[in-house]
């Protein structure tokens, strides 16, 4: 056979969680960062600078979902009940948040719950979404075709790390977008809040990414064996460029400069996830082939992501496009 | 008391589960054509109560709609938690299908969501009225998915089975395209269509009883009812056709509806009566004879079997189906009556002063919610005790979990559902309360409605309201 179905899909599910961590982790952060913008007016203009777009950047996540359980079930059958406590966390924490949308805009008196909703469902979501990605980098005890291991095996020093890791990363992102999207003293804040929150993750980029190695011995000879480590090597130097371009552009007042440097760390730590799990799917033990569908599968639904994927990207765009520029803080978005 | 077992806790979170979202996307499919219908009316005949109406429904919708997303977040979620065995056995047929889904309806609602519900300003009257209507169609592709691969597992055609016991796919056509698919489709959305309406039926009838003259709550009203008039008959043609294909491809599921035990020609209709499984006979029964072989066999005299054919392992929970399919036609009926009752005042040109035919249409205004679950609970507990319809058994397609994590589980979903939910219903209500006005932008006491408003002028009193002077 020509064609490996297996190795596209996996790169079309990477791509979807990619876009799903980078659209949803700057409308999470903004949610992480709510409790700290005190008055009315900064959380209203805070949260309408993401509700037009919420909902489309999490659709990217049941595209990740979705597209396991077609191209990979036995990754999605393994990995879910693996992770089942923080997955359930993460649903019920997307579920606060989610809702809060339109409920905090319902009330005046609960305003204040929705708002602690929306706030505690975010760093929820985030916290869960980071435990879950830590529990699977370390490795999923398999037996048979099902899940082998315990109910807490996904509660580790390391897994924690990540989960405050994302939390802390996410809160970066919802930052410099609010740095992007607003004027005056909120943009003031969110330049503060990106600088604390930028010098967080980087700290933690470095933590998670030596620790890693140490995790398996196969992640080790991928990152530091010669030479291997030609290849690898401009990761981390790529990070330090990324770090420098986002702190002075934090510093020099730049506008949607932070926003782009914090992505592009994003991407980059990604792109080392990558290299250190390829190619399995539920490490250490479950690789892309073994767990693809029949090419069957692969090959209908391919047809339609191919044709569809790119239509979607670009209506995304145009919605995006649609709300660009500053919130407007005269009218909101209620206009 | 018997302890239930990882199996029971898991069916009891995924059905809870399953009729909390189920509700809200129906709601939305109905609210998201009726909001397309009246812009379309409004730009076709310039006139401003379509308008009205329009921006009353599209903040019912907004909270309607996120209820829907986060709670069918939950679901293609669940199917990896709850049920991996099923997942990893159907995952090559099911989840392409559900893929689809996502591709086709879930981005294009949430990519046009957006501008529906704060670009009209930002957006020519076009593009905005686009938005709405793309928004529609996604939830018609969602609908059309979801019910595709939900009628694959009732009625399984175009697989192979391989040797992990994993099903592929053989055919694609005959997959998506499977025995009860249409009629099953073509059931939901005319249900989805007919809940909304009764929905919004008893909002115009709750204002119209104080309100005679209000003219957003006569549009609502009339066009309600109009949907009553027309769909509800031709949804008692389509549940016949469904359950004519039903009694084809799953004879036990009818059985159990009709609560027959014994095989038998010239079958009675029981309308009502008490199954008794454990003796598997019908106690006082008040049953029409012959009327049950006419139904399901169109003849005088036709055999039906009855649950006795199949061994106990394999029957369907009877209780359930027997009264959650009576519950469902004597709602459908009590529709179409209400419809017909409606014809006779408009043809006597009394419909906006009718007070007991507003009043009952308020009554019937959750007649759509209770019938379309009392109907997907037939449909699904019918489908026991296989997830896979005579393939693959509900027993066998369950995660290796040990039955506490599961009941916690269950419990946070029960208490955040009952929180969440039963905050956003309370609001839906109270929105529903407020009479439909013509300055329909005016915040509630003070709130930024941040949904409403097509016009600059309807916005413009309001816009000092929404932000404090900072």
């Amino acid at each position: 056979m020509a064609i490996d179905l297996p190795f596209i899909w996996a790169g079309i599910i990477a791509f979807a969680v990619l876009a799903y961590v980078i659209v949803d982790g700057f409308d999470l952060g903004v949610g992480i960062l709510f409790p700290w913008l005190k008055t009315k007016h900064d959380r209203d203009v805070a949260m309408n600078s993401i509700a037009p777009v919420w909902d489309g950047n999490e659709t990217w996540l049941v595209l990740g979902g979705g597209g396991l359980y077609a191209a990979f079930p036995l990754a999605y059958a393994v990995a879910l009940p693996a992770l089942y406590a923080p997955l359930i966390a993460m649903l019920l924490g997307l579920v606060f948040r989610g809702v809060a949308f339109e409920f905090r805009w319902r009330t005046e008196r609960g305003r204040f719950l929705w708002d602690w909703a929306f706030a505690g469902g975010s760093m929820l979501a985030a916290l869960c979404q980071g435990i879950a990605l830590g529990a699977l980098v370390q490795g999923i005890k398999v037996s048979g075709r099902a899940y082998g291991g315990g109910w807490y095996d996904w509660l580790t020093p390391f897994s924690v790390m990540t989960g405050v890791a994302l939390v802390i990363g996410y809160a970066l992102l919802g930052a410099t977008w609010l740095v992007m999207k607003t004027t005056g003293d909120l943009q003031q804040r969110a330049r503060r809040f990106a600088i604390m929150s930028g010098g967080g993750t980087v700290a933690l980029i470095g933590v998670v990414s030596l620790w890693t190695p140490f995790l398996n011995p196969v992640f080790m000879s991928r990152w530091f064996a010669f030479p291997a480590i030609l290849y690898t090597l401009p990761v981390p130097l790529a990070v330090a460029g990324m770090t420098l371009l986002l702190f002075r552009s934090l510093l020099a007042g730049r506008e949607a400069q932070p926003f782009v440097a914090a992505l592009g760390l994003f991407v980059l730590s990604y792109i080392g996830l990558g290299i250190s799990l390829y190619p399995e799917i539920v490490p250490p033990s479950i690789t892309i082939w073994q767990a693809a569908a029949p090419d069957k599968s692969l090959e209908f639904l391919l047809i339609g992501t191919l044709i569809l994927v790119p239509i979607i990207v670009a209506y995304m765009a145009h919605a995006y496009w649609v709300f660009r520029g500053k919130v407007d803080v005269a009218a909101g978005y209620h206009e | 008391m018997t302890q239930m077992d990882a199996l029971d806790l898991a069916r009891l979170q995924f059905a809870f589960t399953m009729a909390s979202h189920i509700i809200f996307p129906a709601f939305s499919i109905g609210l998201a054509s009726y909001l397309g219908v009246l812009e379309g009316l409004w730009l076709v005949t310039g006139r401003d109560v379509f308008l009205q109406v329009y921006k009353y429904w599209l903040k019912i919708f907004a909270v309607v709609f996120g209820m829907g997303v986060v709670s069918g977040i939950v679901m293609s979620y669940q199917f990896g938690t709850n049920w991996s065995a099923y997942a990893d056995k159907t995952g090559a047929v099911i989840g392409p299908l559900m893929g689809y889904e996502v591709l086709t309806a879930f981005f294009l609602e949430a990519g046009f969501l957006g501008i529906m519900l704060f670009g009209a300003q930002r957006v020519g009257r076009g593009l905005h009225f686009a938005a709405t209507v793309l928004v529609a169609v996604g939830t018609l592709f969602s609908a059309f998915w979801i019910l595709s691969a939900n009628s694959w597992m009732q009625t399984p055609t175009g697989y192979a089975v391989n040797d992990a016991g994993q099903f592929i796919p053989e055919d694609w056509w005959n997959v998506v395209f499977n025995p009860s698919f249409p009629y099953r489709l073509v059931h939901m959305v005319l249900a989805a269509y007919l809940t909304t309406a009764f929905a919004v039926g008893a909002v115009g009838a709750w204002h119209l009883l104080r309100e005679p003259e209000n003219a957003s709550a006569r549009v609502m009203f009339s066009m309600a009812l109009w949907m009553a008039a027309l769909v509800a008959p031709l949804q008692l043609i389509a549940g016949d056709r469904h359950g004519l294909n039903t009694l084809e491809h799953q004879p036990a599921k009818i059985a159990a509806m009709e609560g027959h035990f014994e095989s038998r020609g010239s079958v009675p209709l029981i309308l009502f009566g008490l199954p008794d499984v454990a003796a598997a006979e019908t106690r006082y029964a008040v049953a029409i004879p012959h009327l049950g072989s006419l139904i399901l066999t169109h003849s005088w005299d036709g055999e039906v079997k009855g649950l006795a054919d199949w061994p106990r392992a394999d029957w369907p929970n009877v209780t359930i189906l027997f009264f959650c399919f009576r519950i469902m036609v004597g709602l459908g009926l009590a529709m179409i009556g209400l419809g017909l009752w409606s014809l006779w005042h408009r043809w006597r040109g009394t419909l906006f002063t009718a007070r007991w035919l507003q009043r009952a249409a308020i009554l019937m205004g959750p007649a759509g919610f209770v019938a379309l679950l009392a109907g997907w609970f037939v449909t699904e507990t019918g489908r026991q005790p296989y997830t896979v319809y005579g393939l693959l058994r509900t027993a066998d397609s369950v995660s290796p979990l040990a039955a506490p994590a599961l009941a916690s589980s269950v419990a946070a979903f029960v208490i955040v559902y009952l929180a969440v939910f039963g905050a956003g219903i309370f609001y839906l209500l109270r929105m529903m309360g407020k009479p439909p006005q013509t300055e329909e932008a005016e915040p509630v006491g003070g709130v930024p409605i941040r949904s409403a408003g097509i016009t600059p002028g309807a916005a413009l009193p309001r816009a000092p309201a929404t932000v404090p002077s900072s």
